[in-house]
């Protein structure tokens, strides 16, 4: 087996571009997923039947089937319909780039929302009854006791999904994207040389996910600092 | 006794009876005519077909492994298969990475586009233009000019996003694309501009230094050019000859 | 209501095989998961070093290059390693083969962080009483702190699970015919691509439910003699 060193560093700045797509991708889909998975989340939580099984058929779609159906399903399986094709949003649906953007979102925003629920649910009751006792209002608890505490307690778990997301980004190669993993096939296919070009891009992938672990860990001392405990 | 040992070695000898050996045979599977996979599973197509007349010649059993596009050629390099048959362009590029046979079909490249779209075919500045990976179409749209060029996995996909409008354009294999404008979903497009022909031939590839097999390979192909069953086998799929 | 046009026979083979590459990967993930948990566990610093390294290197990974790289990676190097012990020939990873492996790699070293925590939580003073008794480390990790780790270890090997069964579509990028591969041959022949999508995110989703019910099932069971568990 010759391992062939130049045909790395030739593809490099392919594969560099390839990355600001994959991060470009996966930090706006987690911001959008994560503004999408509170209301999730609150209604998972409701009193309201309706509301609550809404939510959970959502979430059970989303996290029951993999995300490379619902890629080629959005991708794919919406553009056979004319209805959708002439309709407003076929210039955004007509675009790889908007698609996986979209089902990324949706997909995030629904694994999200079941962390942000199980914190939720975590905030010891005695905190919310004694909002109660001085007769705050809900939305005042929502806002002041309930999220706070439960972004502490989710903080673990949310750093799972981040990682979770940055994998899933891989998939949006099979639509034509050309993100990190896309430009690794690419350069594949001019190249013949698959396992080259796989180990620079995993090298990349490895390097992304240690990069944001540390980060991560700085995030949760900063917000764990009252508790004196030392973020594993 | 002597005499009946001269006979029964002659007889051996005149029959090519040898132990039948196993050829394995790459293919795509999902490039219709030329090989796609049918209800029932099993592999099928010109290419296909071909190779099934080749080994008959041969008096070798021949076995399909199909395998995804991308890693048609990294796969016969690994030795999962002797041979791939899967309308394989003879180019330089990958000559340098594999040995191929005699030709076994011509191809031209040629642009599809939606009629009436007045797409001109010399001005692809600014259009979306698709084709599959790794294939001398997708070497050719990565020439065009200004051209915002997308690549796909499986010939397949590249239909379906010419069917939904997402490229203006898509770059072809002629004979596969003539297939499909004669189907249903072909029905409101058409070849637009000029054949480029680039003198495309099409072979069976073999690994490196393979030239044992590789001359079996041109023999039995002469073979079934001269004495009908290729043009049979052509006759099946296309009116004309595509040799 | 869907009319599958005749690939509903294709469809089920997909399902077999995606059941048949769960259930490898599954076994094989759950090796290398006990194995990996017990090196992560071990006082010698070469033999957690190899743990970290597994578990760091494989969870920072896309599973679909992990997918591809065994695909790609694998034949070459068992052909070299075979050539090592004389064997002459070529060895190849078929896609379910590939599959099977990538998927169990992959299971496994999430499956380590899960049998750790699940092992360390038993109480010492169990291991302590055995090791009074007169056990040795085999005997005791068989008898009694495995059978506990199971307990522990459920919830978080059924989800593991559930991944599992979803990261089977990744293998359709390699050929093999499973579920999404049956739906694209169907889709090259149907055009139809919306129908069999939504038909294969139903099938996917009733595998969830059954899996969720069946680590319900086994969590229960493997609680049985204990305080009744939450509902």
């Amino acid at each position: 087996m010759n391992w062939n060193w130049s045909v790395i560093l030739d593809s490099l700045p392919q594969l560099v571009e390839g990355t600001w797509l994959t991060l470009e991708l996966v930090g706006l889909a987690l911001l959008l997923g994560g503004i999408l998975s509170i209301p999730l989340a609150l209604m998972r939580v409701s009193h309201s039947l309706v509301l609550r099984n809404t939510a959970l058929v959502y979430t059970f779609f989303f996290r029951g089937t993999p995300l490379l159906v619902q890629l080629f399903l959005f991708y794919y399986g919406l553009a056979q319909f004319d209805a959708v094709r002439e309709s407003i949003l076929w210039p955004y649906l007509r675009e790889a780039y908007w698609c996986a953007l979209i089902v990324f979102t949706l997909n995030t925003g629904a694994y999200t929302a079941e962390i942000l629920r199980g914190a939720i649910q975590a905030v010891p009751r005695g905190e919310i009854e004694a909002a109660q006792a001085i007769g705050m209002s809900r939305s005042l608890l929502l806002r002041r006791i309930t999220l706070p505490l439960a972004y502490r307690i989710a903080l673990p778990a949310y750093s799972n999904e981040i990682i979770l997301m940055l994998k899933g980004s891989a998939l949006a190669s099979t639509i034509t994207l050309l993100d990190l993993t896309g430009m690794a096939r690419t350069i594949i296919a001019r190249t013949y040389m698959p396992v080259e070009i796989f180990f620079a891009a995993g090298c990349i992938y490895l390097l992304l996910t240690f990069l944001f672990v540390q980060g991560y860990r700085l995030l949760e001392r900063q917000m764990m600092r009252h508790q004196n405990i030392e973020a594993k | 006794m002597k005499r009946l040992l001269l006979v029964f070695i002659t007889l051996m000898l005149a029959s090519g009876h040898t132990l039948a050996d196993k050829i394995r045979m790459g293919t795509e599977g999902a490039y219709p005519p030329f090989n796609m996979i049918d209800k029932s599973g099993q592999v099928a197509g010109f290419d296909v077909d071909i190779g099934k007349a080749l080994c008959a010649r041969m008096n070798a059993e021949c076995k399909f492994v199909t395998q995804d596009w991308d890693g048609i050629i990294p796969g016969l390099l690994a030795g999962k298969y002797d041979t791939i048959i899967a309308s394989l362009s003879i180019t330089e590029e990958r000559q340098k990475a594999v040995d191929f046979s005699d030709h076994y079909y011509s191809n031209s490249l040629r642009l599809i586009a939606r009629k009436g779209a007045t797409i001109d075919p010399r001005k692809l500045k600014d259009k979306s233009v698709g084709a599959q990976r790794a294939t001398i179409a997708a070497d050719h749209a990565a020439k065009i000019e200004g051209a915002s060029v997308k690549l796909y996995d499986t010939q397949e996909n590249a239909y379906l996003d010419l069917a939904s409008g997402r490229i203006d354009v898509l770059i072809t294999d002629m004979l596969p694309g003539f297939s499909w404008l004669q189907s249903k979903q072909g029905d409101g497009y058409e070849f637009i501009g000029e054949t480029i022909d680039i003198g495309d031939k099409i072979g069976i590839a073999v690994r490196k230094g393979d030239n044992e097999l590789r001359e079996r390979l041109n023999k039995a192909l002469a073979e079934i050019l001269a004495d009908g069953t290729y043009q049979k086998i052509n006759a099946r799929y296309f009116p004309f000859s595509i040799y | 209501m869907f009319d599958l046009q005749g690939f509903g026979d294709q469809l089920l083979l997909g399902v077999w095989m995606t059941l048949r590459v769960a259930a490898g990967g599954l076994l094989l993930g759950l090796i290398l998961g006990l194995i990996g948990a017990l090196l992560k566990l071990s006082r010698s610093r070469i033999a957690y070093g190899i743990g970290a390294t597994y578990t760091t290197l494989i969870r920072g990974l896309p599973e679909l290059l992990v997918v591809l790289i065994i695909y790609f990676g694998s034949a070459g190097l068992l052909t070299r390693a075979a050539g090592f012990f004389g064997y002459d020939g070529y060895i190849e990873l078929s896609p379910l083969a590939a599959g099977i492996t990538a998927l169990g790699i992959a299971f496994g070293a999430y499956a380590t962080e899960v049998f750790r925590g699940a092992i360390q939580a038993i109480p010492r003073g169990q291991i302590e009483a055995a090791l009074a008794c007169g056990m040795n480390g085999f005997q005791i990790f068989f008898r009694v702190t495995l059978p506990q780790a199971w307990r522990v270890a459920i919830p978080g090997l059924g989800n593991l699970f559930q991944v599992l069964l979803k990261d089977t579509s990744l293998i359709s990028v390699v050929g093999l015919e499973e579920i999404m591969r049956k739906s694209q041959i169907a889709i090259s022949n149907t055009r139809e691509p919306f129908t069999f999508y939504f038909v294969a995110a139903l099938i996917y989703l009733t595998i969830t439910i059954i899996v969720m019910i069946g680590q319900r099932q086994a969590e229960r069971w493997a609680s049985r003699g204990l305080e009744r568990p939450n509902p």
